[in-house]
């Protein structure tokens, strides 16, 4: 199903591109310790790509190495068909990678339209002094940005706090800020790690409609990671399961669900 | 009146074209979309409304179809009405919260060609239920979001149907125009679905006449102009949005603003700031509610502030907007009031421009509404159902009280049948129920009576209406005098440490009471006094208890008696029920509306108690647990005799 054919139709109708970013060989350190061990997966453009695996099985390093917070010691990161050079995380956010983190890592003093405006900081361009008396480039850049934010405010539905602080937020909802935050700065690739942690049903399911509705509506490229199983097989195209820093496997959802290895992994057996 | 009459508005497009004519740049609709209102003029509206008919005539659509719109309010929405009405269809709005099995026969019933449907939840929900309608030919939809990968074979875009339908000018306008024309002051306008507590829902037909005759009335009484502005966010399919932001906007040529989602209408309300207001008692008491919450953390300077401002305009406000006389100090005071508390209050409230305010469908509580009224706020009550396009009864301004629902309104006849019942005759009187002529032969009479199914009178020297309980609970007293159990029931419910109250007299020498108190707020009681309890049994019989029931009781007593028609139901004798009226015993429905006949039968020993003279009563009581077991409850149960107030005497005799 997933050779390296150009692209083709799913069977929801929904179309999977070429290979977009290719992991190859990734290791790794932390001094002695081995966080990833030589894993390689792709992600397809348009596809919602999961990684799973118990706690601290590596997730959110390889997350880390995506977005160009860690630099692996081996290994290389492809790009849209070219070799990665080593990366600073906002130059890798101006390829057109965002994220959100685990911990919400919001400005809680700031208004949510705040918030996300700042999704749009890699878009503006005008100098400091210029935004700072509000002339030229600079208000007609940001009213150019606030029409982007306005939608993305609209499609995710946060119409009602939209001049509320951050802080007076119930989780549920700053979790939805912060994919305001990322979803405004247009990216290519939508790094989502944990979006549903600590929600309860109601919640992750408006959640799961959000990731599907993104997904189609800006045929956004999402990778994430989540411990809710139902989850990620309801949502995923293809998942990725790592433990102790491995890949034991990767497929569509209903083979990775019988792989005995990912079993094993699950339900905890010795390790030598 | 500002807009010219003319003789050719016989339809709503006509008074559209009308207002395209003479308020062309005036705004006409509002929605904040993105964070900004975005608005339509009259002139932008008739090009839009056009773009959709004649979509619609592309579609193949026909004189007298049934055209269902479900969705929140939208301009947008409204415009498919407006549209549907132009090629001489009939729009039907249906409640967007509704449920497929409710849509499913209301769409059944109605044999709708086209739904226009606001977003994909609505979608959804009709491609559900897909199978059963048969006549169903195009779902027109608002917001693609999410179903651009559905099957399209009968689903179309809103927009892109208003461009097939701009293409399709050349060949389908003069269709239109002649559709336009052919349209008379006795077709329809709009069929409406009352919500159906009882039984199934039934077609109300309006017909042009109807409408425009009643907004025409409506708007004179209240002096509404072109300048006016409302909030559009209660259900489309009510008759009191489509009066409203339909006929009435339609009229006087008014702006009708929608709001951005229903979480942010608070928001929205405060930014439009609307001249003209409609809310049910529920949403005044939500309101309140948080002004008491926030008020409750603020500091002590501006709680005092607060206190005492409230409490003089409680005293001076109401008849300072009645136009009643008022001393020079206390206006003074309350000039100041206003500076300080009022005036900055209402803004938060987003009331402080309205000039005219309602309050319909439910009895509105008088504190709620006095609270509404001292701040300066014209709310007004209002009296009336969708079969007689929303108005029977109306307040007028200087004659406003909490316990009566006004006048007849302009253009209605009200009289009152020999029950009591309440009947009226207008030119807002509904055609009739839709293929159901067996419900519209039992409703209306040959010669236009309708009856409400309310029963109530009108009082003395004010030429108000009072509405009392609904007709089939009222009955007469053994001297021949009315008895409305849920007007007393009511008012003892009013205190908050009455749960439930059943009053009985029908055929009886005098009332008596059950009372079923509020375990929270007496026990909260109790605990302050230091009275111990072992559980709700033993709280309800305690001696103390009683004495502050009987106190509620002689004060109702009191505020009966003010009434002449209904001083029989002062409550002679009562008790304190030793258990809880619960659902599960099947004394209550699930929506905690009591059983009447079922606790009269349940509990004949204590009725024949009450009217027995005795002083105690031993019962045995059968209870049901939460999981389904049997039980029983014994109680020596006290009952005892409340004071009775002095009647006014009924004053033409």
């Amino acid at each position: 199903m997933f050779d390296q054919a150009e692209s083709f139709v799913t069977a929801d109708g929904r179309t999977i591109g070429a290979v977009m970013m290719e992991m190859k060989n990734i290791t790794l350190r932390f001094g002695g310790v081995v966080a990833i061990k030589d894993i390689s997966f792709d992600v397809r453009e348009g596809e919602i790509r999961a990684i799973i695996g118990p706690n601290g099985a590596g997730k959110s390093s390889m997350l880390n190495v995506i977005s160009g917070f860690y630099h692996p010691q081996e290994g290389e990161v492809w790009y849209k068909g070219a070799r990665r050079p080593e990366m600073k995380p906002f130059e890798v956010a101006r390829q057109g990678i965002a994220r959100t983190f685990q911990n919400i890592a919001l400005f809680e003093g700031m208004s949510v339209l705040d918030n996300v405006m700042t999704g749009r900081l890699n878009h503006m361009k005008s100098g400091i002094l210029s935004q700072a008396i509000w002339y030229g480039k600079a208000e007609r850049e940001e009213t150019e940005n606030r029409e982007v934010v306005e939608r993305v405010i609209d499609f995710l539905e946060i119409q009602h706090i939209r001049k509320t602080p951050v802080s007076r937020l119930p989780y549920g909802l700053k979790k939805r800020v912060e994919l305001a935050r990322a979803l405004a700065a247009d990216p290519k690739i939508l790094l989502l790690d944990e979006p549903m942690a600590g929600m309860n049903v109601e919640e992750k399911e408006d959640m799961s409609r959000f990731i599907l509705d993104v997904n189609d509506e800006f045929g956004t490229t999402i990778v994430l990671i989540e411990h809710d199983m139902g989850v990620v097989m309801d949502l995923s195209d293809r998942v990725v399961v790592m433990d102790y820093g491995k890949k034991i496997g990767d497929g569509p959802p209903d083979e990775v669900r019988n792989n005995q290895a990912v079993i094993d992994a699950y339900l905890g057996v010795a390790h030598d | 009146m500002t807009a010219t009459d003319s003789a050719d508005l016989v339809s709503i497009p006509a008074l559209l074209a009308r207002n395209a004519r003479e308020f062309g740049d005036k705004a006409a609709y509002r929605e904040k979309e993105f964070g900004i209102w975005q608005s339509w003029t009259w002139g932008e509206t008739v090009e839009q409304v056009e773009a959709l008919a004649l979509g619609l005539l592309s579609l193949g659509a026909e004189k007298g179809d049934h055209v269902a719109i479900a969705g929140r309010n939208r301009p947008y929405l409204y415009w498919a009405m407006l549209a549907a009405q132009s090629i001489g269809a009939v729009p039907v709005p249906i409640y967007q919260d509704a449920v497929g099995d409710e849509i499913a026969y209301v769409l059944d019933h109605c044999n709708a060609r086209f739904i226009v449907a606001g977003d994909q939840e609505q979608v959804d929900k009709i491609l559900d239920i897909r199978d059963s309608l048969k006549n169903l030919k195009t779902i027109i939809y608002l917001d693609p979001r999410g179903l651009r990968k559905y099957d399209h074979s009968i689903l179309k875009q809103y927009q892109s149907l208003q461009e097939e339908g701009r293409a399709a000018r050349g060949h389908l306008g003069d269709e239109l125009a002649k559709r336009q024309a052919a349209q008379s002051y006795d077709d329809t306008c709009v069929m409406l679905y009352t919500s159906g507590t009882t039984g199934r829902p039934k077609g109300v037909v309006l017909s042009n006449r109807n409408v425009i005759e009643t907004s025409k009335n409506s708007s004179q009484f209240d002096d509404l102009g072109p300048g006016e502005e409302v909030l559009a966010y209660l259900p489309m399919a009510w008759v009191g949005d489509y009066t409203f932001s339909m006929g009435q906007a339609l009229w006087t040529g008014f702006c009708v603003n929608c709001p951005e989602s229903a979480e942010t209408m608070m928001t929205d309300l405060r930014e439009i700031g609307p001249t003209y207001y409609f809310a049910p008692p529920r949403v005044f008491e939500n309101q309140l509610t948080n002004v008491m919450i926030r008020m409750e953390d603020a500091g002590r300077l501006k709680k005092w502030m607060f206190d005492k401002a409230m409490a003089h305009a409680k005293r001076v406000g109401p008849a300072l907007l009645s136009g009643a006389s008022v001393g020079f100090m206390d206006r003074v005071k309350y000039f100041l009031g206003d500076i300080f508390i009022y005036g900055p209050l209402k803004n938060t409230l987003g009331l402080s421009r309205v000039r005219i305010g309602y309050t319909a469908g439910e009895a509105i509580g008088p504190e709620l509404f006095d609270f509404y009224r001292s701040l300066g706020i014209n709310l007004k009550q209002l009296y009336g159902q969708t079969e007689a396009t929303v108005y029977v009864t109306i307040q007028p301004d200087g004659e406003v009280r909490a316990d009566t629902v006004g006048v007849p309104a302009p253009g209605v006849e009200v009289r009152i049948g020999d029950n009591g019942e309440i009947y009226y005759r207008s030119p807002g009187v509904f055609v009739e129920y839709y293929n159901n002529p067996e419900s519209t032969a039992s409703t209306k009479d040959a010669e236009g009576w309708v009856a409400t199914g309310d029963a109530g009178f009108f009082e003395e020297g004010t030429g108000h209406l009072r509405i009392i309980d609904r007709a089939k609970d009222v009955g007469k007293m053994a001297d021949g005098r009315l008895f409305a159990p849920k007007y007393v029931e009511n008012k003892l419910k009013f205190y908050p440490n009455i749960l439930e109250a059943v009053v009985f007299g029908n055929n009886r020498d005098y009332c008596t009471a059950f009372i079923n108190i509020d375990l929270n707020a007496v026990g909260n009681w109790a605990e302050r006094n230091n009275i111990a309890y072992g559980g709700y049994q033993e709280l309800s019989q305690h001696p103390k208890v009683l004495d502050m029931i009987q106190a509620h009781i002689e004060e109702t007593n009191q505020s009966i008696a003010q009434d002449p028609m209904l001083s029989g139901c002062q409550v002679r004798r009562f008790l304190v029920l030793h258990k809880e009226l619960d659902a599960d015993d099947g004394e209550m429905t699930r929506t905690r509306k009591v059983r009447r006949r079922t606790v009269e039968d349940k509990f004949d020993d204590l009725i024949a108690g009450l009217y027995g003279g005795a002083q105690f009563v031993e019962t045995t009581t059968e209870v049901t647990y939460e999981d389904g077991r049997k039980g029983s409850i014994s109680a020596k149960l006290e009952l005892r005799d409340a004071a009775l107030a002095a009647e006014q005497q009924v004053a033409a005799q």
